[in-house]
């Protein structure tokens, strides 16, 4: 997709008239999707590869909405700004993503975003993880960041060239989430006591979310068997050795044994906890209430 | 040694301070923060600087209540990104009010306690999707016709900080304009909530001038000064010319009946303005005053531990960096 001319949009009068030093610029409104052709034009992606591209763009969008959330609402305006930097990241992955799963199907990114009910929507359970205190999403950032960098740093060299290419553009916004959530999570553990027990908590009530990030399926096996998709599994020993060395910084303790994600499917086979319900309910409302409007 | 010609050219009442501020105002330049300046003209720019600080902040607040709901992955990107920059807004002008000796702190807590001041269009509220256009293409495209010229502002700081944020507000108003274009030439449905929201947007972006000329104390001081450059009602001549164009394009109707280019002015014909409404507003019995102020205030309270924590991880850095050089040493 191509941004197009706003035709009639003009300046009142030439900047130089009487302002001297500004001159009203003429942005792009529209990024230009990663992953697209020149033209525009984007590959068909095969099934398989456009439930795969489903789940990534899910993930994506889930948290990015929840993410927005924040804007006018974090704890001072720098961060605002930061957070809004990443869900505006997330929200251009999650473009990409459900653009390319879109073209085996016909539909659009906004088809797959504002269209699907709750079972269709295949976000692993973490990202839909409601917001909470700040601790809260900065240990969902934390893991999510974490998990992302890695997958996406493999994912640049899959076969299929629109994955790459959308993996290419996102690691490198990845790679500063992850940074954003480190220094997060160092300030808050080793700030004051109000600050570190919050922290703890955060982290006891998100890592049980952790495993299902890693679980191998049918789907990402025979995606990986012809080096399409990345299997989960194999990303688990990098994520647990980024996070314990962030851990022993802020020292603080990885926690095992605990695990959300059980013989239900999780979110990759459309099973939900229930703070996706509300949260999707939000972002389609207003589509909903105009089938067959544009925006 | 001063010789007795040197005095004579010096007013006796002026200090060389005084002098020099005045001759630098004459001569168009810039005041910088470490130049002499007069009380009257640092309170005035702590005044207005912060005062819009504030209202960049505020405003973010009628604009998020929309990116969750957005209708379009696209236009929630171009509003996140937009309400974004607002915060981005306000931290320029922090820092540019910082600059004559008022701390942060100080700011958002007379922001917070209600004492400081922030644009009134802020107190009317968002019912409808179409009201992102309308305060893009109007809110943005006044705060543009205000701004501008302030990027020539007399205060150096202030000045450069208004050419970064007025770059930004062009972006914004133009995705206003686009998101009202989209909606009239959308259903039915679309027209009427694009029409809606232009009728209730217009009048109050009209006031955001401020009162007419010949009712506007303050001015005639900060036009001296080189703060202000253009009157009230230049201003808002020169919006309104902006506007009658672009809503042609579009196909709104601007809901003033008595709007009609004069040929023998060269000006626009409008009907008097209704201040009545804005008063109620600036004296806080707007829509939503109450909710805003609350809004901000809890954004502030809630985040309190977060900023504790921050201001504590640094200070405990610093100590081992001091300890470990003290190690070496
Ligand atoms: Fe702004
Ligand atoms: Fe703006």
């Amino acid at each position: 997709m191509r941004p197009e001319p706003v035709e009639g949009f003009r300046p009142a009068q030439p900047a130089e008239d009487v302002h001297g030093d500004v001159s009203v610029d003429r942005l792009a409104l529209a990024d230009e999707l990663a992953g697209t052709a020149a033209d525009g034009s984007t590959a068909v992606a095969s099934a398989d590869a456009a439930e795969y591209a489903m789940r990534l763009g899910d993930d994506a969008l889930v948290l990015a909405q929840q993410l927005g959330m924040w804007i006018a609402r974090a704890p001072e305006l720098e961060e605002d700004v930061a957070l809004g930097n990443i869900a505006l990241d997330l929200i251009g992955h999650a473009r990409s993503l459900l653009h390319y799963a879109g073209t085996a199907s016909g539909r659009s990114e906004d088809d797959l975003a504002y269209w699907r009910d709750e079972p269709e929507f295949r976000n692993a359970w973490l990202f839909e993880q409601p917001n909470g205190d700040f601790g809260h999403t900065i240990a969902r950032q934390l893991a999510a960041s974490v998990y992302l960098f890695e997958l996406y740093s493999r994912l640049v060299d899959s076969t299929d060239p629109t994955l790459a290419a959308i993996a290419a553009k996102s690691v490198k916004e990845v790679d500063y989430h992850r940074d954003h959530a480190t220094q997060w999570v160092l300030r808050l553990a080793g700030g004051t006591e109000e600050s570190r027990r919050r922290m703890l908590l955060a982290i006891a009530d998100t890592w049980p979310y952790v495993d299902e990030l890693f679980v191998d399926d049918a789907l990402v096996e025979r995606l990986a068997a012809t080096g399409v998709a990345v299997l989960p599994s194999t990303l688990r020993p990098a994520f647990d050795a980024v996070i314990d060395e962030v851990f022993a910084e802020a020292v603080l303790e990885r926690p095992t044994g605990r695990t959300a994600f059980i013989a239900s499917g999780g979110g990759r086979a459309g099973s939900h906890t229930e703070h996706i319900g509300p949260l999707l309910a939000e972002m389609q409302v207003l589509a909903r209430a105009h089938p067959g409007a544009s925006w | 040694m001063t010789s007795p010609a040197d005095l004579s050219v010096v007013d006796p009442e002026l200090s060389v301070e005084e002098a020099r501020f005045n001759d630098l105002i004459a001569a168009d330049s810039r005041i910088e923060p470490r130049d002499w300046m007069p009380d009257a003209y640092r309170k005035t720019l702590i005044r207005q600087i912060s005062q819009h600080a504030n209202s960049e902040i505020i405003g973010m607040q009628p604009e998020s209540n929309w990116i969750t709901r957005a209708p379009s992955l696209k236009r929630k990107a171009i509003l996140m990104a937009k309400v974004q920059d607002e915060a981005g807004h306000g931290l320029y002008l922090y820092s540019a009010a910082q600059t004559l000796g008022i701390t942060r702190e100080e700011m958002t807590e007379q922001l917070i306690a209600g004492k400081a001041r922030y644009s009134s269009i802020f107190n009317y509220t968002t019912p409808t999707w179409a009201d992102m256009g309308a305060i893009g293409w109007l809110v943005d495209g006044a705060a543009i016709c205000n701004q501008v010229p302030l990027c020539r502002a007399s205060y150096g700081p202030y000045g450069r900080a208004m050419v970064r944020i007025c770059k930004e507000e062009s972006f914004h108003q133009r995705q206003g304009f686009e998101i009202l274009l989209e909606l009239m030439q959308g259903t039915e449905a679309q027209r009427e909530m694009a029409q809606d929201a232009v009728n209730r947007w217009y009048w109050p972006s009209l006031m955001m001038f401020g009162p007419p000329d010949d009712q506007s104390p303050n001015s005639a001081q900060s036009m001296a000064w080189n703060i202000k450059r253009f009157s009230n009602d230049e201003l808002r001549q020169r919006f309104v010319g902006m506007l009658v164009p672009q809503a042609e394009v579009m196909g709104v109707t601007l809901p003033d009946p008595n709007l009609r280019f004069n040929e023998e002015t060269g000006e626009y014909d409008m009907s008097e303005i209704d201040w009545t409404e804005f008063n109620e507003v600036l004296a806080g019995r707007g829509p939503a005053n109450a909710e805003r102020l609350r809004r901000r205030r809890e954004a502030h309270e809630d985040g309190a531990w977060v900023r504790e924590a921050a201001h504590e991880y640094a200070r405990k850095q610093s100590e081992r960096a001091l300890a470990a050089a003290g190690a070496v040493a």
